[in-house]
């Protein structure tokens, strides 16, 4: 199931993106989430995107997705403009465009059953029932879920479960490109192992495009073709996943490369010196160039 | 923080404005009979004009309220159309009689309230079975119901208090005082109930936060914890409960005064309501609409001065 | 931008208990079959039932013309012709108790009307599209709530006539607010809730989110608050008619209240049965809102609630009972021995959540307890905090802190009076969620000194010094800045600071961490993992920290337990475990670590033949 129509060019092309929020109040300043920001993802690529909070990664996939104010920049997907896509042209690109969010307990409707949830996608882009039936039962296959989900209420799912369920609505349209937003980070480290794998075998599977948001550089890393690392609304580095996680040039990239344990004391013992030998560089350059100016 | 009390004192104002102006037009537009009213059947066509130009009730209604409203600034109410007394002046004779009775009733609510919600909530037990049936009850039996029984067996029954009449706080404060049980206990009951209600689930759900059990591995007392830090985060909610229920006490003394024949406002409000007085209704309106702004005003500053984040915002 | 929320333990814990009984749980039962089978709704039904029956049937059934005097036959008792008597004007109560119903039902219903009618699209359109229209609402609503209703009801009704349709109208629009304010709140939770994001994101119109998603979730609200609208709005048109102003030429259970408040002193049953009809119907409109919101709510989110509200309670007294008992010789600063920790059910079981675990440190040690959710870890520290909910059961086993006994083997209960001795002078705890665990109502300062004056007996200068001193050791740049901010100014980071302070402020022997970085960044978690690590070393504490991170592990213990299930799988010194693990589900975990992986390949073999496939191709 390879993507069948390609033009030139990438799948989705970001360019100096700008997301303001009005500040509270009269006549304050606005509040600028992302700061020019541009991204290219292609066909069948995934763009890790990493930072800490309030760093902009979240709000530059919710901008993707229409749920974010896009003050200045475009975004164009397959060539077309949609930095400013209306109701009726979000609703035929939610069949190229989905998303999978970070907190499986609230991203699934309560009071609605698993195959009423994922139906609801195939219902808007106007599909019979027979139809979107068929296709539910589908895509519980590909994410790994019993036929039995259908008719079961979320509550009844644990974290990993429901996550799948989430997956498997933003795969009921055989999207182009999902946005991921931090889809791991409230699952349990074995949990997440599995969630991760079908990440994967998806993309191998279907061709699809990942915009994969993470504060974990180990999950970017193991998912992603390319890496964008997020600070204060701008991205300040991004290329190839092994170039960045084994050559950063950026300062922040260093220390959060560095800043992340691992399961071993006498290597994390190492990192840990080097982590610090880091920063006293980092400062030192700091104070030189302070100097300088 | 001063901005704030600005923006609530305009605010205030502006409701103020609002709501007399609505009701000045709502009472001023219907009252076409009312001449006829006050001299009664037997009066003749040209009297009754008479009595209306006497009135200005022969002036367009937009001229009499900006009339009215030009007197209001200057604190001049008019005067009763059956009396022809101050309004100001009968409104400062009633005053007393309704503050004494709503204030010591929401003294005596917010403490017991405070008590027993906070009881039940610690202790959970027969005291909060008691407080639930209690405030289904108290919902449930309708203010002047609960004030019928009241007289019935304390004043009728058992004889030990009297059933009606007012004694001013000036000359005898004792009698004052038990002229006053009866009343406050009718309106205090429910008012209680639904409080202390409020006061219980604001108090479980600070004894839930998480903050709450790293002051207790701190080594501080329970009762440290619970007098300084619960009741601290469960006050704001309190506070706004009592301030509601002292809105719905401003309506109810309308029929606590008439059951226990207390000269208040709410006695003014409804004989002037059954004889359309409507320069007194009016008046009564005002001054209520005001006591309840101010009320709001010291609530909103006392929350903001418990709660650190609101005085910021 | 929404933060990463690191769902761990703590939460996970509540998540568990709750959903115990649920998981498997086959479709609910219908909301009314519940409401019938809780026998007070029941009975408010069956009371609804009456009143509605007579205030429809009521003219054509009552014996006598209720508005029918006859001198002759005034203020009977009850009995004989007249099942209940009759008033001063010889009119027959019973007719008018089953004719005055009806008025009743009229402003119930009409006021519920006009109250929803007004309320809930104004609240909806407030809430889901915020501007100008929710600015003004609010406003209006503000004022309405200001406004006495009688008193607004008496001007009405001097202005317009005594007419129940009219006050009701009134009456009805001073009460929306409750609808309005209901709706708005519950529409601004589910507006940004991620189902209504995915909603958008698939291409649905605001009608069919609001249709779909939204009203849905306020539904159950408004039927519950309109019971209790109903119930307020008779009790005040019986009061309007009690005072006189209702329509003269109805028979009204007000007007009959009137009747018998009149006659007192001569009849005063006459104020008994209007007394008594009057709330018995509010009471079962009250009563029905109860029943429905129980009925309605009885999910496990209400119950996950009702969990919540019970664990932090905190004891008023301290129980004493294991006081006097001998010191007991242990090698160790702390021994744990064959715990067991669990939560009684309604049941009358008890769901184990901790069993048999044991564990000891050393003084100047740090002990890992690693697992993932519902693996008890939490639970265990939280038993030698003695900070178990109060619901908790120790099942078994004991626990010697220096020698003395906190738990005995035998008791039920832990020992908290021993407990609150030691805690906060030799035993101390770090949280997991640094901005929950600070008293938003206090400054720092306060919540540092206080402890230090009240537990440690330190003079008030001296404990504000020290405050002071210890902001400088946790790397606060500027300590008196941070000692006059209240919690809501600092950033999450630095309130772990200020937390970490806190806590080793005693000069504690044992610490108890419960994840105490999981909610930080990982470059903040570096830096508090470094101060950790300092800190232990300065004041030679034994340290337990609770976390589900190998990497934090490396970095801070060096001994470890990994837990599963409440149990104890391994233990064993920090380089054994992580390089040589014994068990199967210790090597699960360190198999799903990242670090050392190659990136975009699979890191389960789990049990679907999907990845199995995937697997021998592999190994091919």
């Amino acid at each position: 199931m390879a993507p069948t129509q390609r033009t030139d060019g990438p799948l989705l092309g970001v360019r100096d993106l700008v997301v303001e929020y009005p500040g509270k109040g009269f006549r304050s300043t606005p509040f600028r989430a992302l700061d020019t920001v541009s991204i290219e993802i292609g066909y069948g690529q995934t763009l890790g995107l990493v930072g800490e909070s309030g760093s902009g990664k979240t709000t530059l996939g919710r901008a993707l997705l229409g749920l974010a104010p896009v003050t200045g920049g475009t975004l164009t997907f397959e060539g077309a403009d949609i930095s400013h896509a209306g109701r009726r042209t979000r609703r035929r690109l939610s069949r190229d465009l989905q998303v999978v969010f970070q907190d499986p307990y609230t991203s699934l409707n309560p009071s609605m059953t698993i195959g009423d949830i994922l139906a609801e996608p195939l219902t808007v882009q106007g599909k019979t029932g027979a139809d979107a039936r068929r296709r539910v039962r589908e895509v519980l296959d590909e994410v790994g879920l019993p036929q039995d989900t259908i008719g079961r209420l979320p509550r009844e799912f644990s974290g990993g479960q429901r996550q799948r369920v989430a997956i498997a609505r933003a795969l009921a349209l055989s999207p182009k490109l999902i946005v991921c937003d931090e889809p791991v980070s409230a699952l349990d480290l074995s949990t997440q192992a599995k969630v991760l794998d079908l990440f994967l075998q998806i993309q191998k599977d279907t061709g699809v495009s990942y915009l994969f948001v993470s504060h974990d550089l180990d999950v970017v890393n193991h998912i992603s073709h390319r890496i964008a690392v997020m600070y204060h609304g701008e991205i300040v580095e991004q290329g190839d996943a092994a170039q960045i996680t084994s050559a950063p040039q950026h300062p922040y990239t260093q220390r959060l490369l560095l800043a992340s344990p691992v399961p071993d004391p006498d290597r994390q013992q190492e990192r840990r010196a080097n982590r610090r030998r880091l920063i006293e560089e980092q400062r030192a350059q700091d104070e030189r160039s302070g100097v300088a100016a | 923080m001063f901005s704030f009390i600005v923006r609530r004192i305009v605010s205030g104002v502006v409701a103020l404005f609002v709501v007399s102006s609505l009701t000045f037009f709502l009472l001023y537009f219907s009252a076409t009979s009312v001449a006829r009213n006050i001299l009664g059947e037997s009066a003749t066509q040209a009297q009754v004009h008479q009595k209306e130009i006497e009135l200005g009730l022969d002036q367009p209604l937009v001229g009499r309220y900006l009339h009215w409203l030009g007197g209001v600034l200057h604190g001049d109410f008019g005067v009763s159309w059956f009396t022809s007394r101050s309004v100001v002046g009968s409104i400062f004779d009633r005053l007393p009689v309704t503050l004494s009775l709503v204030l010591v009733t929401i003294a005596i609510v917010a403490i017991v309230a405070t008590l027993v919600g906070v009881a039940a909530a610690v202790r959970r037990g027969w005291i909060d079975r008691l407080l639930q049936i209690v405030s289904i009850a108290g919902s449930a039996i309708p203010q002047f119901v609960i004030a019928i029984i009241v007289v019935t067996i304390f004043a009728i029954k058992l004889h030990w208090l009297p059933a009606t009449g007012y004694v001013p706080l000036g000359g005898n404060p004792g009698g004052w005082a038990v002229s006053l049980v009866l009343p406050v206990v009718a309106l205090a009951i429910s008012a209680v109930a639904s409080t202390a209600q409020q006061v219980r689930s604001a108090t479980i759900n600070v004894l839930s936060k998480d903050y709450v059990r790293t002051l207790r591995s701190r080594g501080l007392a329970p009762r440290e914890i619970l007098f300084r830090h619960v009741l601290r985060g469960a006050a704001p909610a309190g506070m706004t409960v009592l301030s509601l229920q002292f809105i719905v006490m401003l309506g109810g003394v309308v029929v606590i005064e008439q059951i226990f024949a207390l000269p208040g406002m709410g006695f003014l409000a409804l004989q002037s309501t059954i004889q359309g007085d409507m320069p007194v209704l009016m008046g009564v309106v005002v001054y209520i609409v005001l006591i309840v702004v101010i009320v709001n005003l010291l609530v909103d500053l006392a929350v903001g001065w418990l709660n650190p984040k609101a005085r910021v915002s | 931008m929404s933060e990463p929320t690191i769902k761990t333990e703590n939460a996970m814990d509540a998540d568990a208990l709750a959903g115990a009984g649920v998981t498997a749980e086959p479709a609910r039962p219908g909301v009314l079959r519940r409401l019938v089978g809780n026998p007070l709704g029941l009975i408010a039904l069956i009371i609804l039932a009456i009143v509605v029956v007579s205030g429809i049937i009521g003219p054509w059934v009552a014996p006598f013309d209720p508005n029918h005097a006859s001198l002759a036959d005034a203020l009977k008792g009850p009995g004989g012709a007249h099942l209940l008597g009759t008033d001063s004007a010889g009119r027959d109560v019973f007719s008018r108790l089953l004719v005055g119903a009806r008025s009743t039902l009229i402003a119930a219903a009409l006021a519920a009307a006009v109250a929803l009618v007004v309320g809930v699209p104004s609240g909806l359109i407030a809430g889901f599209f915020g501007g100008w229209f929710d600015s003004i609402a609010s406003w209006c609503t503000n004022v309405l709530m200001s406004l006495p209703a009688i008193i607004i009801l008496l001007a009405a009704s001097a202005a317009l006539g005594h007419s129940v349709w009219v006050s009701m109208t009134i009456f009805g629009v001073l009460i929306s607010t409750g609808f309005f304010r209901l709706t708005r709140t519950s529409v601004q939770a589910v507006r940004s809730e991620l189902y209504v994001d995915a909603a958008r994101v698939a291409g649905l119109s605001n009608t069919s989110i609001i249709g779909k998603h939204i009203l849905f979730v306020v539904r159950a609200p408004l039927i519950i608050q309109t019971s209790m609208v109903c119930g307020i709005a008779i009790s005040i048109q019986a009061t309007l008619e009690f005072l006189g102003l209702g329509d003269v030429l109805v028979p009204t259970w007000g007007v009959m209240l009137n009747e018998g408040f009149i006659n007192i002193y001569t009849s005063p049953i006459l104020a008994v049965w209007p007394g008594i009809a009057i709330s018995l119907t509010i009471g079962a409109f009250v009563v029905l809102g109860n029943a429905l919101r129980d009925a309605l709510e009885d999910t496990p989110k209400a119950a996950k609630k009702r969990a919540a509200a019970g664990p932090s309670r905190v004891s008023l007294l301290d129980d004493d009972e294991t006081r006097g008992v001998a010191l007991v010789k242990s090698n160790h600063l702390l021994e744990v021995n064959g715990l067991g920790v669990g939560y009684p059910q309604p049941s009358g079981r008890v769901k184990t959540v901790v069993t048999d675990v044991s564990l000891h440190l050393d003084r100047g040690e740090v002990l890992g307890i690693v697992g993932e959710s519902g693996s008890g870890k939490t639970q265990t520290a939280f038993s030698i905090l003695g900070l178990l909910p109060d619901e908790a059961v120790i099942t078994g086993g004991s626990i010697v802190f220096d020698g003395t006994p906190l738990v005995s083997s035998s008791g039920g209960r832990l020992s908290q009076g021993r407990l609150a001795a030691l805690r906060g002078k030799r035993i101390a705890y770090i949280p997991q969620e640094p901005m929950s665990n600070l008293d938003p109502n206090f400054t720092i300062g306060y919540q540092l000194v206080r402890p230090l004056v009240k537990v440690l007996g330190l003079s008030k200068a001296d404990a504000r010094a020290r405050a002071l001193e210890l902001l400088g050791i946790v790397g606060i740049t500027n300590p008196q800045r941070t000692f006059d901010a209240y919690p809501h100014e600092v950033s999450g980071g630095m309130a772990q600071r200020v937390l970490i302070a806190g806590a080793v402020s005693c000069n504690p022997d044992l610490l108890i961490a419960d994840e105490p970085t999981t909610a930080l960044d990982v470059t903040v978690q570096a830096e508090v993992l470094d101060l950790l690590r300092d800190l232990q070393d300065r004041f030679t504490m034994g340290v337990v920290l609770v976390t589900h991170n190998f990497g934090v592990v490396a970095d801070l213990c060096d001994r470890v337990v990994v837990m599963q299930n409440g149990r104890l799988v391994e233990s064993g010194d920090v380089r054994s475990i992580l390089r040589d693990p014994r068990d199967a589900y210790t090597k699960t975990l360190l198999g799903a670590m990242l670090e050392g992986k190659t990136p975009m390949t699979m890191l389960t073999a789990g049990p679907d033949p999907l990845d199995d496939e995937m697997r021998m191709k592999a190994s091919i």
